[in-house]
Order: C-alpha cells, then sequence, then structure tokens
C-alpha cells in the first residue's frame, strides 16, 4: 500500500491505495469521478484521457502513485462553475457526441491539441493529433468541426485579450 | 411548426451530462454492499471441462465464492437461448446446440466462461480467477464455416450433424437456373463478407443484486432492449419471476447490435446475486468484449446475375454459407435469412431471386446482428455485382443501376418484401451531383500525373428496418413482436413525460422524442421530459435496433398524443362551451378556431387533474398510452459515391471524397441524422478497408484480441464527409419515417470497394482491402474483371 496525494480538480487529496492501483481506478473508484472512463487494456482508446499539470495523458497507463504530487484536471473539473468550457460548449453545438462514452477523453484530448496549437489548427492536424481516442459512434466528422470551432473561439478570445 | 418541432436542428438534451462526465454507464453505478465479479475463461477453442479445482482461489484475499457451470445447471437455471426459429428447406426445425450460462462439460470457443469468482475488489477477483484450476482435454477445432460443413470435420453440438443448423432457402430456383441458363450475360462471383467485431466503447457490464426482503431483483445492464431482458431472463433463464425482476439500462455507450442480446454473464450475475445474497458486478475489459460479444457479418456467398440484352437483370441466385459461431445468439438465425436474402432484390426490378442459406457451427464467438444485420451483407452482394457487370458489360455504373431501378410503388419483390415508397433516381443523381461524378476523369488523370491512382465506386442500397408487423415477423418464425409501447403523461402543470420501450444508447431520443411532443402540443422541449430504459417505469417496450426506435417508437408516441389531443379537445370544448372540431392546439394554448377564445395549456391540464369540471363521463387525468403496431417494413435507401487514391508504392488507400444521398423520409433533426450517418460511413469504411475479425485455423484461437491486432478506424483515417437527404415519406406509419441509423454501414462497403477496385483495375480483393492486399493485388498484374467476362 501507498499512501498518494494530489490535487485533483482544484481539491487536494489523499488517499492509501494498491501499489497497483491504476490512475484511471483511483479517480473512478476512490474519488468517484466516473467521468473518466475505460474503453480498453491496451491504452489505444483514449477513452482515459486526464490533463496531469496541464498536459493530457492516459489515466490507464500510469499508477495512481506515480502521480503523487501533481495535479490533475478531469472532465469534472473543466467547466468553470456553470459555465462550459468552450470546447464542451462546441461538442454540444456541433453535435460531437452520440453515447458520450468516448466524450471525456475527446474533449480532454481536444483541449491540449488547442492549447499546444495555440489554436492555429487544420482539419489534417487535429485529425492527425485524434490518433490516441477512438470514437466508435460519431465517425470523427463533427468532433473535428467542434475542436477547430473551439480553437477558433479560444484563440479570438486570446486575441481580444492580449489586445 | 414550433421552433423546435418536426425538422429542426436542436442541440440535444442530453448532451450536457455527458459533455460535463456525469454521465450514468453501469460501471459507475454503485449500491450498498457492493462486489466484484470475474470470469474464469476457456484458454482453448474445444475441450472438454474436466474437474475445476475451486481451492486455492477460495483462500485468496477477499474471495467471498467461487461458483461453476455445474451448480449453474443443478440450480435448473435455462440454456440460453436463440428466439427465431428457422426451418431447413425440408420443413425440419433448424438444430440448435445447448448454451449453458457457465459451461459445466465442454467448452467451445475461447473466452467462454465456466466459472465466476465473487470478491471484494475487481482486482481481488481477477487474481483469483487467474488460479482456478480447469482440467481441459482438449479437442480439434474448426474456424472455416465452409471446412466445417465437410466430412471429417470436428463436430461442436451433437444436435447439429455436420455442423449444419438449418439448409434454408427462398425464392424460385427453377426459374433463376433457367433465366441463367438463357441469359445474354452473367457475372458470376465469390464475395465474402468479413467478420467484425462491434466494439462499443463502453465495454459490457451487469451489477445484479437481490432483496431477499422483497424477494426482489435489480439488473443494471448495457442493454438495447431491458424488457427483452426481462422476458428472456425470466421466461428462458429462470434466474428471476418477470414480476419481481427489473432490469435497468442507464446510459449505455454504444451498442450496434452487440447490446441486443442476452449475455452468459448477465444471466450468471442474477443467479449469483441470490445464490449468495450479495450484489454483484461485472465489468468487462476490452479483451473479454473481442472475445465474446456477439460478432457481425461472417458470410461466403457464390452469385450469379443473369441479363438480357438490353442489360435488364433477368435472374438473380446467391448461395451463402453464414458462420453462426459456437452457439446461437438471440436473433442470429434471422440474421442471414429473413434479415439478408429477403434484401436481394436491392433497388432494382429483378422478376426472379433465389437465395440459400447454410448457417454453420464453428470454434468461434457467436455471431448476431451488427449494425445493419443482414441488410449490409446483401448490398454488399448486389452492389458489388451491379458494378462488376457494369464494368464487363461496358456500361457506366450508374447507367446499368438506372435501367434496373424499380420507379413503381408499391413493389412487390420475388423475396416477400413489398417496398411501399422510394425515389432511387433522385438520391443517385443527388449524389451523383454532389461528388461531381462526371469530373472523376479529369481528377484522375490529375492523380495520374502525381503518380497515384484514382478510383470511383457507387452503390445504391436498401434496407427494411421500423422491424415488424408482429403477425407477419411471428409467420417467419420471431418468437416475439415487433411492436412498441408509450405513454404520454401530461401533469397537472402541463409539463409532460414520455415513457417510451425504446432506447437511446447514443441515437439522442431524448431531444428527437421530444422534439415530435412539441411539435405536436405546442409546448417547448424544455417541458418534455423522455423516460427510457427501465422496466420499473415503463409498462412495457421491444428496445432498439433496426432503426426501429422512429418508425415504432415515434409513431407509439404518436398515437398516444392522438388520444392526449382528443381528450384535451374534447375538455377544452366544454370548458370553453365551443364545439370539439372547432379546437385547435398550437404554441402552449388551446383555442377556439376563427375567435380570440382560448385558454392556456396548462389551464387545460390543470382542469384534468382538478377535475371540478369535466364534460359527462370524462375520467380524470391527462394521460394515455399507446401499442404501435406497424403495418409495414420501412424502406430506407440512397446512393452513396466513394472516390479513393491508391499509392501503388505501398497499397495504401486514402478516401478522398464520401458522399451520401440518404432517402430516410420524414427528418425530425437533421444535425442528429447527419451525425447517424457518419457513424456508420466510418463503420462502413472500418469494414471496407481495416476491420477484420482474424482466427488461428489452427488453434481456433483470436489474434485480432485487442485494438493493438484489431484495426479500429481513427480521425486520420476518415475524410469529411457530405450528407444530404432526398425525401419519400413512409406511408406506413403516421410521421412518414423510415429511420437512419444502419444507412452508412450498409451503403458504404460496396462504394469503399468498388472505388478502389476500380482504381487498381483488378476486381479481386476482399475486405478490409489492407495496403497490403491492395499491394498484391496491383502486383498480381491480372485483371479478373476482366478474365471472368462473358
Ligand atoms: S482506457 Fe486508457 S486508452 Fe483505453
Ligand atoms: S460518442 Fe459513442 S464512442 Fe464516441
Amino acid at each position: 500500500m501507498v499512501t498518494v496525494t494530489m490535487t485533483v480538480n482544484g481539491r487536494q487529496v489523499s488517499k492509501e491505495v494498491e501499489d497497483r492501483r491504476l490512475l484511471v481506478d483511483f479517480l473512478r473508484e476512490d474519488l468517484e469521478l466516473t467521468g473518466t472512463h475505460v474503453g480498453c487494456d491496451t491504452s489505444q482508446c483514449g477513452a482515459c484521457v486526464v490533463h496531469l499539470d496541464g498536459k493530457a495523458i492516459k489515466s490507464c497507463t500510469i499508477l495512481a502513485a506515480q502521480a503523487d504530487g501533481t495535479s490533475i484536471t478531469t472532465i469534472e473539473g473543466l467547466a468553470n462553475g456553470a459555465e462550459l468550457h468552450p470546447l464542451q460548449a462546441a461538442f454540444k453545438e456541433h453535435h460531437g457526441l452520440q453515447c458520450g462514452y468516448c466524450t471525456p477523453g475527446m474533449i480532454m484530448s481536444g483541449v491540449d491539441i488547442i492549447r499546444r496549437h495555440e489554436g492555429q489548427l487544420d482539419e489534417d492536424t487535429v485529425r492527425h493529433e485524434l490518433e490516441g481516442n477512438i470514437c466508435r459512434c460519431t465517425g470523427y466528422h463533427n468532433i473535428v468541426k467542434a475542436i477547430l470551432a473551439a480553437a477558433q473561439e479560444m484563440h479570438g478570445e486570446v486575441r481580444q485579450a492580449a489586445e | 411548426m414550433a421552433q423546435d418541432g418536426i425538422g429542426a436542428r436542436v442541440a440535444r438534451k442530453e448532451d450536457k451530462r455527458f459533455i460535463t462526465g456525469k454521465g450514468r454507464y453501469v460501471d459507475d453505478m454503485r449500491v450498498a454492499g457492493m462486489k466484484h465479479v470475474a470470469f474464469v475463461r476457456s484458454p482453448y477453442a474445444h475441450a472438454k471441462v474436466g474437474g475445476i479445482d475451486t481451492e486455492q482461489a477460495r483462500n485468496m484475499p477477499g474471495v467471498l465464492a467461487v461458483l461453476t457451470g455445474s451448480e449453474l445447471v443443478a440450480d435448473g437455471i435455462g440454456n440460453l437461448i436463440c428466439g427465431w426459429m428457422v426451418h431447413s428447406k425440408d420443413g425440419t426445425p433448424m438444430n440448435m446446440g445447448a448454451w449453458p450460462a457457465l459451461a459445466p462439460d465442454v467448452v467451445r470457443f475461447v473466452g467462454q466462461a465456466v466459472a465466476m469468482v465473487i470478491a471484494e475488489t475487481r482486482g481481488e477477483a481477477r487474481d483469483a480467477a487467474d488460479v482456478v484450476a480447469v482440467e481441459w482435454e482438449e479437442l480439434p477445432t474448426i474456424t472455416d464455416p465452409a471446412k466445417a460443413l465437410t466430412d471429417g470435420a470436428p463436430q461442436l453440438h451433437p444436435e447439429a450433424k455436420g455442423n449444419l443448423i438449418y439448409d434454408w432457402e427462398i425464392g424460385d430456383k427453377a426459374a433463376a437456373d433457367k433465366a441463367l441458363s438463357e441469359a445474354a450475360h452473367v457475372t458470376r462471383m465469390e464475395i465474402v463478407n468479413n467478420r467484425l467485431v462491434p466494439n462499443a466503447m463502453e465495454p459490457r457490464a451487469a451489477l445484479a443484486q437481490y432483496d431477499a426482503a422483497d424477494d426482489h431483483f435489480t439488473l443494471w445492464t448495457t442493454s438495447q432492449n431491458p424488457h427483452v431482458a426481462r422476458l428472456v431472463l425470466s421466461a428462458f433463464y429462470n434466474v428471476a419471476p418477470e414480476h419481481k425482476l427489473r432490469v435497468i439500462a442507464p446510459d449505455v455507450g454504444g451498442g450496434f447490435g452487440s447490446k441486443i442480446f442476452i449475455y452468459p454473464e448477465e444471466v450468471a450475475c442474477l443467479w449469483a446475486a441470490r445464490k449468495t445474497g450479495l450484489a454483484v458486478k461485472w465489468t468487462g475489459d476490452r479483451s473479454e468484449a473481442f472475445l465474446t460479444d456477439a460478432h457481425g457479418r461472417d458470410h461466403v456467398t457464390v452469385a450469379e446475375m443473369a441479363f438480357d440484352a438490353n442489360n435488364r437483370i433477368t435472374a438473380f441466385k446467391v448461395d451463402t454459407i453464414a458462420n453462426f459461431g459456437a452457439y446461437m445468439s438471440l436473433f442470429s438465425s434471422s440474421v442471414p435469412t429473413y434479415l439478408y436474402a429477403t434484401l436481394l432484390s436491392g433497388q432494382y426490378d429483378i422478376p426472379t431471386i433465389h437465395c440459400n442459406v447454410r448457417g454453420v457451427y464453428t470454434n468461434t464467438a457467436p455471431v448476431d446482428a451488427y449494425r445493419g444485420a443482414g441488410r449490409p451483407e446483401a448490398t454488399y452482394v448486389v452492389e458489388r455485382m451491379m458494378e462488376t457487370a457494369a464494368r464487363e458489360l461496358g456500361v457506366a455504373p450508374p447507367e446499368l443501376r438506372r435501367t434496373n431501378f424499380i420507379r413503381e410503388f408499391p413493389h412487390q419483390t420475388p423475396v416477400i418484401m413489398n417496398y411501399d415508397a422510394g425515389d432511387y433516381e433522385a438520391s443517385l443523381s443527388a449524389a451523383l451531383s454532389a461528388s461531381d461524378y462526371a469530373g472523376f476523369g479529369e481528377r484522375k488523370a490529375e492523380a495520374a500525373r502525381r503518380g497515384k491512382l484514382r478510383g470511383i465506386g457507387l452503390s445504391c442500397y436498401i434496407e427494411a428496418c421500423g422491424i415488424a408487423p408482429s403477425q407477419a415477423v411471428g409467420s417467419l418464425g420471431a418468437g416475439v413482436g415487433l411492436w412498441e409501447s408509450a405513454e404520454v403523461r401530461v401533469n397537472p402543470v402541463g409539463t409532460i413525460e414520455v415513457l417510451t420501450g425504446s432506447h437511446s444508447h447514443g441515437q439522442g431520443h431524448e431531444t428527437t422524442f421530444a422534439q415530435l411532443v412539441a411539435e405536436r402540443l405546442g409546448v417547448p422541449i424544455d417541458n418534455v421530459s423522455i423516460v427510457h430504459g427501465d422496466t420499473d417505469k415503463v409498462q412495457f417496450g421491444m428496445g432498439t435496433y433496426g432503426s426501429r426506435s422512429g418508425a415504432v417508437g415515434m409513431s407509439a408516441i404518436s398515437k398516444a398524443i392522438d388520444k392526449v389531443e382528443a381528450k384535451a379537445k374534447k375538455l377544452a370544448a366544454h370548458l370553453l362551451e365551443a364545439a370539439e372540431g372547432d379546437i385547435e392546439i398550437a404554441d402552449g394554448e388551446v383555442r377556439v378556431a376563427g375567435t380570440d377564445k382560448k385558454l392556456g395549456w396548462h389551464e387545460v391540464c390543470l382542469a384534468a387533474y382538478t377535475a371540478h369540471n369535466l364534460p359527462e363521463g370524462m375520467e380524470p387525468g391527462l394521460k394515455e398510452g399507446s401499442f404501435y403496431d406497424p403495418a409495414n417494413f420501412t424502406f430506407p435507401a440512397g446512393a452513396y459515391v466513394c472516390e479513393v487514391e491508391v499509392d501503388p508504392d505501398t497499397g495504401h488507400t486514402e478516401i478522398i471524397q464520401f458522399v451520401a444521398a440518404d432517402d430516410f423520409g420524414r427528418v425530425i433533426n437533421p444535425m442528429i441524422v447527419e451525425g447517424q450517418v457518419h457513424g456508420g460511413i466510418a463503420q462502413g469504411v472500418g469494414q471496407a478497408i481495416l476491420e477484420g475479425c482474424v482466427y488461428d485455423p489452427e488453434s481456433g484461437q483470436l489474434i485480432t484480441a485487442s485494438y493493438n491486432d484489431y484495426a479500429m478506424p481513427r480521425a486520420h483515417d476518415l475524410p469529411s464527409f457530405k450528407v444530404s437527404t432526398t425525401e419519400t415519406i413512409c406511408p406506413s406509419n403516421p410521421i412518414g419515417m423510415k429511420g437512419c441509423g444502419e444507412a452508412g454501414a450498409i451503403g458504404t462497403p460496396p462504394a469503399v470497394i468498388n472505388a478502389i477496385t476500380d482504381a487498381i483495375d483488378n476486381n479481386d480483393l476482399a475486405m478490409p482491402a489492407t495496403p497490403e492486399k491492395v499491394w498484391r493485388a496491383l502486383r498480381a498484374g491480372a485483371t479478373p474483371m476482366r478474365q471472368a467476362a462473358e
């Protein structure tokens, strides 16, 4: 057993867990944050993507103990109170989800893609960088649209703020 | 029209919980005292089960119980059933082997469960499952369905001699043979429809609870049809009586057919909950999904199509072997028969059709309905034949189709179906113009200058969905009726709850169903909530599959609204002292036409419940139910055009453009319909160029048992799609809808393969058309499509 301490969605948590506890199970089982999903056992599907210190990672691929001392954001912590993150809003507006199972991972990956490219995105880049996330429902068409739309909106906001 | 009524692109009401991580899927559920289940699964494709030593497992940390197949059988738990009886052409009923939920004596596919462990945590359950010691005695295996039919092949079930489940036929063989012998031209092909794994992103899960005080069971499960699950679990598997079992299918992360069926794990968990008194949860992992979810497709077909001198089809003859896997799953028998052979007329006026189907057992996972279920297999055969025939005859592919289109409706095909409405020319023209089919030659030449091979392929599909009517499907062997039920509950304040027997697992019913109510009763969609997926709330239902939720489920709602509307009008007429025929309901008001006399909708609703002033003899309340049984199947149809570029050096195919023009009848929410088409196309492209389920022919091991080995379509494998709809109203239901859920998966594979074979000028290409296969086909040099020409 090992004690892990981390900040999850802005709240500090500390728990004793089995050495082998995966971060995703820690989030889902110990913290009851079930928005992060498990879609595979080979780190291929991306349903489990969360942000660790601001970067997208597959939470099924690291141990809870490895995340000790870090700051984690899950889909539950992405919105600003009642105000949706622009990418969450874009997924709804552009019908970027159907069953919703891949969606938390998609959104967390999408936010990271937008962050890394500072909104300078094209369809090809988005499709390429979504390689680690599988959606069986949407055919990706609307997911790509949503990410591009949010990137533009967020980039626009950044520019405005800078002016 | 109400602002958010029929035809509006309303954003989905259900999205908020999914985009904020608040969806509630089965694995998210926890109940007090809940324990965890892991199954002990066979590592062999065919083996006798000797002794099972559970001693060591029982002593592992956290372990509470280990249960085996012989205990399950001793407790009288029934075998899994196939609910659709098909008879062979000699009149004998299909040969069905027994399928116990935990195998007590023989296993017949890798992954079949023989025992289950219940422990405090999931990890402990899995650790203990690993040390359950089973004495296996390996038996010879067979995975190829054609070989399974040969003399001396390993035998799976004593009930099915020669591994033959049935030898079924439809249509007129003698007439087809005669037409073939007299034809001006015959196109012949051997066509394989590759086996697929449905791969809904949410793995299957079951949480079972038994309340001894009330003698009551609850099962949360990843199901497309909770009422059917309850019916089967009670009536056949004996795990709980129907009136004491509540089945809840909460948010479900995709189904595509794979969650229609009632699986061994659900049966075993319910049984174990009662036996041990513990609430138990099992959540499959992806490997278990690959091994044990019902697979799809897997046909081997020889087809012959006869043409006269005017390029008109005179006969179509099809011989298919369908691989059913090791056991007959819930609907499996109907898929290669009534859902397949009855669609072999496609969009064409074919005077004579004969189809023979042999269903075969092999040592592979059970095969059942997967998005489209039989219709994709039929369309693939018909549309590969049409494109090939066009090439052989030297006719442009759209022309050959036009020559043979059905143009008058209703149209009775020689294989049962009676097409009620359609305009195949309209969707073909729309697809050709959206894809600039005419300008293809130039694009091909331009690609050639870049060293690329460009091809274009067409597919004109038809499907039969909204499966029904009950009497008809009953006469074909279905064990259930295929109506749908609904209840419309208007509350005293005028808000509305709709209870439906359909189940939404991504299709957006909470929005589209509310749009229908908004349209009909003039209330905002936010005042409507849709209740589904819980047998204790919804009176009854048949669930969601075969694109039936709109055409059948919404029709049931429409019928219930008719009754609500009639009662509300009668009450309003009484209150307003007007004639019933003059009352109209719109925009939240109930008005007397041509006057300024009116009441608010909520005032009428309240009056129904205060019941202070009702017309003579009227019962209080405003709540009506309906069971709707459709008059006919519905027949969505469309035309797809795929344009590809093949890299001759690598064999890699890039889809440059994909155009779909579909006729779904009345469209409620175009945004959601487009989304359904996108998803279907992605699965169709997956089947055509990426996905294939492979078993090792010697050992029966599943080689493609993870996402490392099974190629799922990813974002960069696909283009953005151009989709649009044409519209002929379906005359068979009150809304005029046909259904859109499966179209993409049906129409896409032949369009893609027709495009690639066009690009490489070699017709000998099987799905999935991986770079390696395409590269080899290119280097084979031959062009069998011309060699085959007569
Ligand atoms: S669950 Fe983490 S990648 Fe699939
Ligand atoms: S929305 Fe269902 S898997 Fe993506």
